[in-house]
């Protein structure tokens, strides 16, 4: 199909220009425009700012050591995998609640002895397909079955971690020594930083690529900002639900490697209440939840800030009660930001 | 023990959605072979009660309910319940179906009294809300043996048996205490990863703990609250080993978190200090064994399963404890915490748990 036009007709009323792909000046090769195209970031990045004061000034030995910046990246990196796939979903007009339970069925079910015993390759193979397929299945009870997506999605969620209790029989899986690998990939360091660092920055530079600068991620904006005008002008606006869910269960699959390495286990456990972390990053990240607009910038700051967020916390020794309280604040305050944007004229 | 205040959400959501989900993720489950390797032998206790105890006796029926199996532990208990039972041929193990449902559960219990089974073993997901079933059932004759989580009133059960929590602090206590006490170390930096921190067992674990140090002149520095899970243990531990530069001593309420504990530590490269767990798995015991950062684990044994068994045994068939003077069970029996290390991890290897 043509994809020349289709995105001016494709282009809901809400998406405005300046938010969407197209705003660099026509003509212009991808590469020589400007990553960003508006300060809509300045915020997120004042507000990661602001948290590196306060941690430099509570804690100044501790807060700026490596150990701690490599610790944080570390960290971000399960969930900021997540957010990516989470973003595509949500600026596509939908919702996935089952990320947790995804990543955590991928973890148990690439431990399993079976697969384990084909080694470390087979094993993240193995996590990525179940992830991916897991997002197939939603995706196709969406488009196809017609559900809901927060129907659809809280099914896999309860679904899921059903499944992983039972492959695992609720036990905890060790990652075996001949699987070291897998494990490696958090304790291996290239220029000071972990691998699974590089695996968030990668996933997160390709999710940026495919959002911004290919058909793929055009026809998202258009189908998130108005599925019927996306249909219209010839986007087939049912595979590429399906295409997004996927994408988003890939992310997980991606999650749960790296989960395997930080935790060197797979677990029936892991990623619990993930979803609700992935959702408020994305949109303190700016995404809108009704869809058609958002950047994954913003969503991989939004992770950082509540990673950062728990960090300070615990440097400064208070407690995880006060953590919730501080995380649903900012989801407040940065939701009503955001409406007040969406008010003013762009 | 481990899941008071958290009855499993999924499951229960799960009752509402996915079910055709669940059934062709069965069937995939089912190809997956995944087979855990053998239990680390929970069941072999047996034969400590002296005497002609074991000997055949009255055929009774015992009724057992306990939560679902939603960690290691609370696994083990199950299986040593039942391999206990499986010893006597004058027993009729009568187990139901494990649940976190709380209503579930007293319903359970209620038609294991219509059964009229001759002894009642019971692990509930909460003492208070279980309380009244229980007692309706002591009402009915039927002894029940409540099993760690103690029911509330008096008057519903005959014996209580269960763990000690504040032991546990207290025995990891002593072991961080006196060692450091021992280097000589002054004002040591000493850190605690808990378990969820709303739990009472939690807060009676970490009382422990700060009334022992307190013996030895120290404090604990700092206590951060982990979600009993090796998710959870290991994104705590990470931000705690940040928040420290030195640390001297660690202690974690649990060792099925303990593997994410761990897994921090090694990845943060730090070994200056040495780290106690807590509850006995068979994992902790082989990192014990293996010499590392992790020194030593406190006990709070998923055994004390079997023990409830064999009481619930001898109470169905009027007899007594063997090594006690007395006639009659006794009515309340608390369970040391034990400290494993080096030095005897060999002995409480087959004790030990698959987390």
């Amino acid at each position: 199909m043509s994809d020349a036009g289709v995105d001016e007709r494709g282009e809901a009323p809400v998406s405005v220009s300046k938010e969407t792909p197209e705003a660099g000046p026509p003509g212009v090769p991808w590469w020589r425009r400007p990553p960003f195209d508006d300060t809509r970031h300045l915020g997120l990045v004042l507000a990661l700012l602001l948290l590196c004061a306060v941690g430099a000034i509570t804690q100044p030995d501790n807060f700026l050591s490596t150990g701690n910046t490599v610790g944080i990246l570390v960290l971000a990196a399960t969930i900021g995998v997540i957010t990516v796939g989470q973003t595509f979903v949500i600026i596509g007009g939908g919702i996935d609640l089952s990320v947790g339970s995804v990543m955590a069925l991928a973890s148990v079910w690439a431990t399993t002895v079976a697969t384990q015993s084909y080694g470390p390759a087979v094993m993240a193979l193995c996590a990525i397909l179940v992830g991916t397929g897991a997002g197939v299945v939603s995706g196709l009870l969406i488009s196809y079955g017609r559900l809901v997506p927060f129907i659809a999605t809280l099914a896999m969620l309860v679904a899921a971690r059903g499944l992983a209790q039972r492959l695992s029989d609720r036990r905890t899986q060790l990652v075996q020594q001949e699987n070291n690998a897998i494990v490696e990939l958090s304790t291996t360091k290239v220029l000071g930083l972990p691998l699974v660092v590089y695996i968030f920055l990668a996933v997160g530079a390709a999710g940026w690529v495919l959002l911004n600068r290919t058909t793929f991620g055009r026809r998202t904006f258009a189908v998130g900002g108005n599925p019927e005008a996306a249909r219209l002008a010839g986007i087939d606006v049912r595979r590429h639900t399906v295409l997004l869910y996927a994408l988003s269960g890939f992310c997980c699959g991606v999650a749960a490697i790296i989960i395997m390495a930080r935790t060197t286990t797979g677990s029936s456990t892991h990623g619990d209440l993930y979803e609700l972390d992935a959702i408020a990053a994305v949109i303190i990240g700016g995404t809108l939840l009704t869809g058609g607009r958002g950047t994954v910038i913003g969503s991989i700051l939004g992770v950082l800030v509540f990673t950062l967020i728990t960090n300070l916390f615990i440097l400064n020794g208070l407690q995880t009660s006060d953590q919730l309280i501080a995380k649903g604040a900012i989801i407040v305050v940065a939701v009503l930001l955001q409406r007040r944007a969406l008010r003013s004229p762009t | 023990m481990r899941d008071q205040s958290s009855p499993s959400r999924p499951s229960r959501r799960g009752v509402l959605f996915g079910g055709a989900v669940v059934a062709a993720g069965t069937l995939a489950a089912a190809c997956t072979s995944n087979a855990e390797p053998s239990d680390g032998g929970t069941a072999a206790q047996g034969g400590t009660l002296q005497g002609d105890n074991d000997k055949p006796g009255k055929k009774v029926t015992i009724g057992f309910s306990a939560p679902a199996a939603d960690h290691g532990w609370m696994a083990a208990i199950a299986k040593d319940a039942e391999a206990q039972a499986k010893k006597y041929t004058d027993v009729d193990w009568k187990p139901v179906e494990p649940t976190n449902d709380i209503n579930q559960q007293i319903s359970a219990v209620e038609s294991l009294i219509q059964a009229k089974v001759n002894a009642l073993v019971i692990l509930p997901n909460d003492g208070e809300q279980l309380n009244q079933v229980a007692r309706k059932a002591m009402d009915a004759g039927i002894p029940v043996i409540n099993l760690d989580r103690v029911f509330p009133d008096k008057l519903s059960y005959r014996t209580w048996l269960g763990g000690d929590n504040y032991g546990m602090g207290v025995s990891a206590g002593h072991y961080i205490g006196k060692k450091l006490k021992d280097a000589g170390t002054s004002n040591p930096v000493i850190v605690e990863v808990q378990g969820i921190a709303t739990l009472p067992l939690t807060q009676e674990r970490s009382k422990g703990f700060a009334d022992t140090l307190k013996t030895y002149g120290f404090e604990v520095t700092d206590q951060q609250a982990a979600e009993f899970t090796v998710e959870s243990g290991n994104r705590v531990t990470t931000n705690l080993l940040s928040a420290h530069k030195k640390i001297d001593a660690l202690w974690n309420h649990d060792d099925d978190q303990g593997v994410g504990v761990l897994a921090a530590i090694t990845a943060s490269d730090r070994d200056e200090f040495f780290m106690v767990g807590g509850a006995g798995s068979a994992n902790a015991m082989r990192e014990i064994k293996k010499g590392g950062v992790l020194e030593a684990t406190v006990t709070y044994p998923p055994t004390m399963a079997g023990s409830a068994v064999k009481l619930a045994r001898l109470i169905a068939q009027g007899k007594g404890m063997a090594d006690l003077v007395e006639l009659q069970v006794p009515q309340s029996i608390t369970l040391a915490s034990e400290t494993i290390t080096k030095a005897n991890v060999d002995t409480y290897m087959p004790l030990g748990f698959e987390s």
